[in-house]
């Protein structure tokens, strides 16, 4: 089976082990095509020894950590077909990620992207209210994870509103306007976390404004990473937002500029779940090994999309920990997940002071 | 100019941009007006004895093996041995007035020898202390107090003041102002952000950059050697102690001698390592991705290396069939070391530049080490120590003497 036959299934039908037969054979050959392609990889493969011409399971495959994107440009295609370059929406004075896209692997990240989120609401196209600005997207020449979140999931709206002016103010009005010309229709609502948060419930707050959003569905994503700073977990988020703009269908996803399209979306039981396009495989920091279930680690994503450029195995600095397979109430199959944001920084010792200021 | 002038001003009228942690408050007009002293002065001598006694005293010290390791060296037998090797008494030399010192955030005692060094020279001292939580520096404040009740001291505690501020806070640029020589530890980055802030003219700065730090092990003598155990504690305090953070702990190792024995030296070696890491290292998970990281990086930029399959990421070992000048780049804290075997030592010496620090050594003759200094004449290593003495605290640092910096010569003639 290859990506097209993949498709034209549900995401989340196969069981696990049919899932593995499936992945081991496409991310294989990934590796050994982008060790053919891209000579940065060849270099790391060479370093540890890694044989392309044996064929092994995608949990033996190399992965690279995700700041090599940050620190080198690598890629599998010629400059020529490069049609988009993708970043990491990294604050100022950082170093960002830059992801190079074809035309292939582009169009399959939207494929999938579509076939994942379509099956948890739907088909049909729906007003959709983006918690953003406009003018975030306007640049299309360099595309922020941010960005490409909202024109990857501008596909399922029909006619779109931005809720923040370019101050990123919330236009109440606006919003309102927006529910009111559409309260016999369901609408998408869509942002990253933290705008959400910051954007949307805490200006209500702040003017004592209450939304009737019931008929909406809430997605965000993005990472938890300031909100976690404010102690504010992924529970007080959903019941936040339902004490003020009365969303009761929110779904977080887990996704990263280096792996779009094969995000990990969230159930209604609150657990993340890999598609039949990716997986996820939790790492012991101390030797690398594979994790038990319910075991805390570092999380290793698997997608098969990134053709363009070698990220289909990927280390984050993220921390998870995989809480079943197969056997999720809400009867999608494959492993699912939790995870609990990005992994500190130890205060280490050392004359050198560098290690303070490093995000 | 004007931002230094303008925050001199702000800074005499309001203290609340730092925190004075020793004595109690700090006064401009009192501190800017003492005399100065000779260098070795015997009332700083006889302090510094007094106030290792005080550490001594305290039972928590032994807990803080470096704290206990400054109360030692500041014995009067110790200060009194420097005393005789480092001043010439052919000259005349005072303090050059006040010094400021900006110590690393995370070493907790390095401030307590900067201020040493600068009592020792004749001057009166401003510490920034690391703004992190170091029950050590509690206990050295603690011991300073203890001597305000001694009257012949306040004369040198008045020319100590510890203080602690944001990063961010103009402070900086206050003490900056009133200081004669500025002494900056804490790296490259610490050091650009310092120097923003302006030193009167004829002040200077004495600078800790960024070092690189090396290993020289003679395997033909260490496959003799009957106490491994302790040359891999010596190791283990040279390098994960301070998680191969310090500026001194090596990141190459350079096997000497033949290969059997090089072999065969390994072995012992990075074993007897790994039964001291076993029980007395934590590692990070963030420090795991860091190796696998720069690993990735090196083998993308320097051809011919492997890497030795570690037992776990504790500790990671990198094999290097070719050396380069490059490598200085590649280092990566918490146990991260790349391993070439040389010809003898005269082969690596294109590798060694300014940045070179430490030069710590297993089984090598003096006239090995003298050698290699007259024929190579290095540009960089500042120092050479038997393994296990790289974080040892010296008046002369990174090759300079800290009290003929930290003094002047009145010439007479």
């Amino acid at each position: 089976m290859k990506l097209p036959d993949l498709l034209e299934l549900n995401p989340y039908e196969l069981n696990y082990l049919n899932k593995k037969n499936i992945l081991n054979s496409i991310l294989f050959d990934l590796t050994r095509f982008h060790y053919n392609n891209c000579k940065e990889y060849r270099q790391i493969l060479n370093a540890i020894e890694f044989n392309v011409k044996i064929e092994c399971e995608y949990k033996t495959l190399p992965y690279l950590p995700v700041r090599l994107f940050k620190n080198l440009e690598l890629k599998s295609i010629k400059f020529d077909d490069i049609i988009k370059t993708m970043t990491s929406s990294g604050t100022s004075g950082q170093t960002v990620s830059k992801i190079f896209l074809d035309k292939e692997t582009a169009g399959n990240q939207t494929k999938v992207l579509t076939s994942i989120v379509s099956s948890f609401i739907g088909k049909k196209r729906m007003p959709m209210l983006i918690i953003d600005s406009e003018t975030t997207i306007r640049n299309r020449n360099l595309f922020s994870a941010r960005g490409a979140g909202i024109i990857g999931f501008s596909l399922f709206g029909s006619k779109k509103c931005f809720a923040l002016d370019e101050k990123m103010n919330l236009n109440i009005d606006l919003v309102e306007n927006f529910i009111k010309d559409n309260k016999n229709e369901k609408i998408l609502i869509f942002g990253f976390t933290y705008m959400v948060w910051q954007h949307l419930y805490k200006e209500l707050i702040k003017n004592n404004l209450k939304l009737n959003l019931e008929n909406s569905i809430l997605i965000h994503g993005g990472g938890w990473k300031k909100l976690n700073h404010e102690n504010i977990s992924n529970n007080i988020f959903k019941e936040k937002l339902l004490e003020q703009a009365g969303i009761i269908n929110i779904h977080d996803y887990y996704g990263m500029v280096e792996q779009t399209g094969s995000i990990f979306f969230e159930c209604e039981n609150g657990f993340l779940h890999s598609s039949i396009y990716s997986d996820i495989i939790i790492r012991r920091g101390f030797d690398f090994s594979e994790a038990f279930i319910g075991e805390k680690g570092i999380i290793q994503v698997l997608s098969i999309l990134p053709k363009s450029y070698p990220g289909h195995s990927i280390l984050t600095e993220d921390e998870g920990m995989v809480i079943g397979i197969d056997d999720c109430k809400c009867g999608r199959m494959g492993k699912y997940f939790k995870i609990f944001g990005r992994l500190t920084n130890a205060e280490i010792r050392g004359c050198s002071d560098t290690y303070e200021n490093k995000q | 100019m004007q931002r230094f002038e303008a925050a001199v001003i702000l800074m005499k009228t309001n203290s609340k941009e730092y925190n004075v942690l020793f004595p109690d408050r700090f006064i401009e007009d009192d501190f800017t007006s003492q005399k100065l002293c000779l260098p070795f002065d015997d009332l700083v001598i006889n302090f510094l004895n007094s106030l290792s006694k005080a550490l001594f005293n305290d039972i928590s010290v032994k807990n803080y093996p470096d704290v206990a390791t400054f109360a030692f060296f500041c014995r009067k037998s110790n200060i009194t041995s420097l005393k005789d090797k480092y001043l010439n008494n052919d000259e005349f030399k005072i303090g050059r007035g006040i010094v400021f010192h900006i110590t690393p955030s995370n070493v907790p005692v390095n401030f307590a020898y900067s201020l040493v060094s600068g009592l020792l020279a004749g001057n009166a001292n401003i510490i920034r202390i690391p703004s992190k939580q170091f029950e050590q520096i509690n206990i050295i404040i603690n011991a300073l107090n203890s001597l305000k009740k001694i009257l012949l001291f306040k004369e040198i505690l008045n020319k100590i003041v510890l203080v602690g501020y944001d990063k961010k806070s103009i402070a900086t640029d206050y003490f900056s102002s009133l200081c004669d020589v500025r002494v900056i530890w804490g790296g490259d980055e610490t050091i650009n952000t310092i120097r923003k802030s302006s030193i009167k003219p004829k002040s200077f700065d004495i600078t800790f950059s960024n070092r690189y730090s090396f290993t020289v092990i003679n395997a033909d003598e260490y496959v003799k050697e009957k106490n491994i155990k302790k040359i891999a504690i010596d190791f283990f305090n040279d390098t994960y102690l301070f998680d191969q953070n310090a500026c001194s702990s090596p990141h190459l190792i350079i096997w000497l001698g033949v290969e059997s024995n090089v072999i065969k030296s390994k072995n012992i070696f990075w074993s007897e390592l790994n039964l001291i890491l076993n029980n007395n290292y934590e590692l990070s998970d963030i420090i795991a991705i860091d190796k696998l990281t720069n690993f990735y990086m090196q083998s993308i930029d320097q051809n011919f290396l492997k890497r030795n399959n570690p037992l776990n990421n504790k500790l990671w070992r990198i094999e290097l069939k070719e050396l380069t000048s490059k490598i200085e780049l590649y280092k990566c804290a918490g146990g991260y070391f790349s391993e070439y075997h040389a010809e003898n030592l005269k082969a690596i010496d294109y590798i060694i530049n300014t940045k070179y620090q430490t030069m710590s050594y297993y089984g090598l003759t003096n006239d090995q080490i003298n050698n290699f200094l007259f024929d190579i004449k290095p540009k960089g290593v500042d120092r050479i120590v038997p393994i296990g003495k790289t974080t040892d605290f010296s008046i002369i640092w990174d090759g300079f003497n800290l009290i003929n910096s930290l003094s002047r010569i009145i010439t007479v003639s």
